[in-house]
């Protein structure tokens, strides 16, 4: 009873927060004409529901898309969405209630039928279910490992003994700061599990390893890391060159690897079977950034240049084919190695005059580029993926880049509203901020103990590493500070959050959030 | 010294010598326009009757070439010239030396880097903002030549002079090695400064690009630009050329290192001091190299320590096909790459309907058809019609 309410608390203090940040995105902006209220008894409109004031049926409501009201959302009948449902005010049905997206009220929520719900339930004022009141959304991580700790026998917790996890990343050299903000957040988490698992006599440890962000440094320590019997997974890397160098022997030995911070798609592509990750691919940005030149942008024709690498490519081939198929004009297609002088490719966009150009690669590139661009009175709008995301890009290209937009995989911590209690928690044991990356480097480190934990009760003992392995795939859809993870059977999570941001010259830290678009993870290649 | 001792030739010379001056002087000049008008007017007829053969298929592509042909024109030239000014220092090194100085790519980005170093100096002082462009310009160019002609003339000291009369193999590999050590060197004061490895090259405001004209293109207009930094490299390369024609083939000095290319002992016999004049070589071929890295920084926006690579590769490749150790040459064969470039990598992918990125395969046809003239012409584009070196 505790817990769930302490789980509405928290939910309720996310859609608060969500709501302030501008609201969670629609996933359907179209506003269907005016409804006739009274003669239809039954409404089923496949795009969005929405009312400034009150939307009221006396029939059912069966929704696919989004029905918000900001005050009142009535329906006599069944009230179904499979979007999101929220009201500001009240929101009754009198049949079934049903929400397969997020499902929010501030005022009362009264149902006399089912109230079943797959995604966050919400109620600021009462909540009232005549029957059975379900609900499906991910659990929280931190009450699921709870729950595993009071599984632990006394015999398990002798077998288990001392558990560790091991983290590697660069801890020294010029990537150090992103390095040890991931080990501080692995760090946290694990001081949390061991807090947890105390009572029951099992000590859970992290040992930290120094990659320095070179291949052959990281997989000298995986072979060291896997000859350790005590380690049992392990939370890494920053650098998705010197997680590809250590795999091998992780694969080997069937120790799961689980990254906070590794875009590449071979990491999970690469047939290993022991690599997981919490964050999105770099190959889906080109379909993000589609979306949003799209939605947002409004433009009718792009112009694609990359820097013929697997990265920059990768990411344009994507935008490409997304654009293709949902109308955007693709004016050009062109790779390039040049890094200084572009005039041999801007003179065709010039007579081309596109929307949009978009460019896959790094910001040495870039910058130049967009600067040569608007220095020719190229007007169209500049998108690009996260090898933009640096303040050298601002450097080199000036205004040129001013309020431009870029795809990323990573957000600030505070961009994640459930992160609140552990950037606070950072703050006070690491003397500074939390760094990129050491959010879901907590997450990741839970969900190895999560799995660690479910793999010893279900061995009832201590487990192989391929047990942990088989329990980190099968874990429940489990609710973390930076999302809702569940991995697919390659080890990318089902869906991923992607962000868009705009770039701010003067100050690149103060780069505001745009958007965030949860995506599922590419079915192939 | 030589001309001291036979009097009546230098009245000879001395009656003559406003005809023969300018001609010394203008002549490859005007070779040089021969050439810019003629690869331009070549390569652009290839290109519509290319359009033509293909205009049944694709009706608007004539439109679409001749929307885009002035500005091509206009960016090989501008690249042209890029080529040319570095090219001339591969050149002058040869023809004194038989040796290719791989590190000259370096110089020429050292240049650069000096230019990038003076404009973020002047920005952080506030004098940038309201400097005159061309007093800036001056001032870049300037400290550009000095550092990268210093610098040449050291490289030159340490790293060749001790291997001369060595095979010829073992200055090339010190130049190479000289070339990675520059690279290195540069990143490590780069990095370790505000300047960064991306360095950004400040400069006072330009002005908006000049719109010559506009081509029409279906119901708009392409307008085709010339930007001011464009203008600037091609009027200092020109002014460059002009002057290194003048000293080579109108001064004492000029004549003492054409002496030193024909025939190095004889040369020292004849009293010129060969060590002053290889050193004075390498001081005027770093110096255009060092002007030239400055104004391409100027005309780009940005340096780093690995930018001199690939332009020093076309260089040296620009200095071959106009026929290696001719200063005229090394001009023209710049120009001719930078057009070859600049036509591929902006007409290709328009031609195949985007199945070959043009920017892509630029360097693949442009070097093909520089292997197809060299079959035909091995000692270059003008490595017949003149026999004299440097």
């Amino acid at each position: 009873m505790k817990r769930s309410l302490s789980l509405l608390m928290l939910v309720a203090l996310l859609t608060a927060l969500l709501a302030a940040c501008g609201g969670a995105p629609a996933t359907n902006p179209t506003i269907t004409p005016a409804k006739p209220s009274t003669e239809a008894p039954t409404v089923a409109a496949t795009t969005g529901v929405t009312g400034t004031t009150t939307v009221s049926e006396t029939g059912t409501v069966t929704e696919t898309g989004t029905v918000t009201g900001t005050t009142t959302v009535t329906a006599t009948g069944e009230l179904t969405a499979t979007g999101e449902l929220t009201a500001t005010g009240e929101l009754t049905a009198t049949g079934e209630l049903t929400a397969t997206g997020e499902l929010t009220a501030t005022g009362e929520l009264t149902a006399t039928g089912t109230v079943s719900e797959t995604g966050e339930l919400t109620a600021t004022g009462e909540l009232t279910a005549t029957e059975a009141l379900t609900t499906t959304a991910a659990e929280p991580i931190s009450d699921y490992i709870k729950a595993l700790a009071a599984k632990i026998t006394p015999e398990i917790a002798t077998a288990l003994g001392t558990v560790k996890i091991a983290s590697q990343t660069p801890l020294s050299g010029d990537q150090a700061a992103l390095g040890t903000g991931i080990r501080n957040g692995a760090e946290l988490a694990v001081g949390e599990v061991a807090a947890a698992l105390k009572l029951a006599g099992v000590k859970v440890e992290l040992a930290p390893f120094d990659d320095q962000a070179k291949p052959e440094v990281g997989s000298a320590n995986a072979k060291n890391i896997v000859s350790t019997p005590e380690v049992l997974c392990v939370v890494g890397h920053l650098n998705s060159g010197v997680a590809l160098a250590s795999l091998p022997d992780y694969k080997n030995a069937n120790l799961p690897m689980v990254s906070p911070a590794n875009t590449n798609p071979n990491i999970t592509e690469g047939g290993y079977n022991v690599a997981f990750r919490v964050v999105g691919r770099d190959d889906v940005q080109g379909t993000v950034g589609e979306q949003f030149a799209r939605d947002k942008l409004a433009v009718k024709s792009v112009y694609i240049i990359h820097d013929t690498t697997s990265y920059g490519q990768g990411v344009a081939e994507f935008f490409r084919q997304a654009a293709e198929k949902d109308g955007i004009k693709v004016l050009g297609f062109e790779g390039t190695e040049e890094k200084s002088d572009f005039s041999a490719i801007l003179t065709p966009i010039q007579a081309a005059n596109p929307d949009l150009i978009y460019f896959g690669g790094l910001y040495p590139q870039a910058g130049p580029l967009f600067r040569q661009a608007r220095d020719r009175g190229i007007t169209a709008k500049f998108l690009g993926p996260d090898g933009l995301d640096s303040p050298d890009l601002a450097k080199l290209a000036g205004d040129a880049v001013e309020g431009m937009n870029y795809t990323s995989v990573a957000a600030p911590v505070s961009q994640f509203p459930k992160a609140a209690e552990f950037a606070t928690d950072y703050e006070t044991a690491y003397k500074g901020p939390a760094t990129p990356f050491a959010a879901q480097s907590y997450d990741s480190a839970n969900l190895c103990a999560s799995a660690i934990l479910t793999a010893a009760v279900e061995a009832k003992g201590k487990p192989t590493r391929a047990q942990v392995l088989a329990a980190l795939k099968s874990l429940p859809n489990l609710s973390g500070i930076t999302g809702d993870y569940k991995f697919n059977t390659k080890g990318d999570p089902e869906t991923a959050t992607y962000f868009v941001l705009q770039a701010n010259t003067k100050d690149w830290n103060a780069n505001t959030l745009v958007e965030r678009l949860a995506i599922p993870a590419p079915t192939s290649k | 010294m030589a001309a001291d001792v036979t009097p009546p030739t230098s009245a000879h010379a001395g009656r003559r010598s406003v005809w023969e001056l300018l001609r010394t002087i203008f002549g490859p000049v005007g070779q040089l326009l021969l050439f810019i008008v003629g690869s331009a007017a070549v390569l652009g007829l290839i290109v519509v009757l290319l359009a033509l053969v293909q205009s049944s298929a694709r009706p608007d592509l004539l439109t679409r070439v001749l929307a885009i042909l002035p500005q091509v024109i206009i960016d090989g030239l501008v690249r042209g010239f890029l080529f040319s000014t570095i090219a001339l220092g591969y050149t002058m090194v040869y023809g004194v030396l038989e040796f290719i100085n791989f590190a000259h790519g370096e110089i020429f980005m050292v240049g650069g880097v000096v230019g990038a170093a003076v404009g973020l100096f002047l920005n952080n002082t506030g004098l940038l903002a309201g400097m005159h462009w061309l007093v800036f310009v001056v001032v870049v160019v300037g400290a550009g030549m000095l550092v990268s002609g210093t610098l040449a003339v050291t490289v030159e000291r340490i790293a060749y002079r001790p291997l001369r009369g060595a095979p010829r193999l073992v200055p090339l590999i010190s130049a190479i090695g000289v070339s990675l050590v520059l690279q290195d060197l540069t990143r490590l004061i780069m990095t370790s400064t505000p300047l960064g490895f991306n360095a950004r090259y400040n400069t006072p405001d330009f002005g908006k690009p000049l719109t010559l004209f506009s081509m029409p293109i279906g119901d708009r207009a392409v307008p085709v630009i010339l930007s001011p930094k464009a203008l600037i490299f091609i009027v200092a390369s020109t002014l460059m050329l002009i002057g290194l024609n003048y000293l080579v083939n109108a001064t004492r000095l000029g004549k003492a290192i054409r002496a030193t290319a024909q025939d190095m002992p004889t040369a020292s016999l004849m009293g010129i001091n060969v060590n002053q004049i290889v050193a004075l070589t390498f001081l005027i071929g770093g110096a255009m190299g060092g002007a030239a890295g400055a104004l391409f920084g100027l005309n780009v926006g940005a340096v780093n320590p690995y930018m001199g690579f690939i332009p020093g590769l076309k260089a040296f490749t620009a200095a071959v096909l106009g026929g290696i150790g001719n200063i005229t040459g090394a001009m023209v064969g710049g120009i001719v790459l930078g057009f070859l470039e600049a036509f591929v990598a902006s007409y290709l992918s328009l031609f195949t309907s985007g199945a070959f990125s043009g920017a892509a395969y630029a360097d693949i046809a442009a070097f093909s058809i520089l292997i197809l003239i060299l079959i035909f012409r091995p000692s270059g584009l003008l490595g017949e019609t003149t026999t004299q070196k440097v």
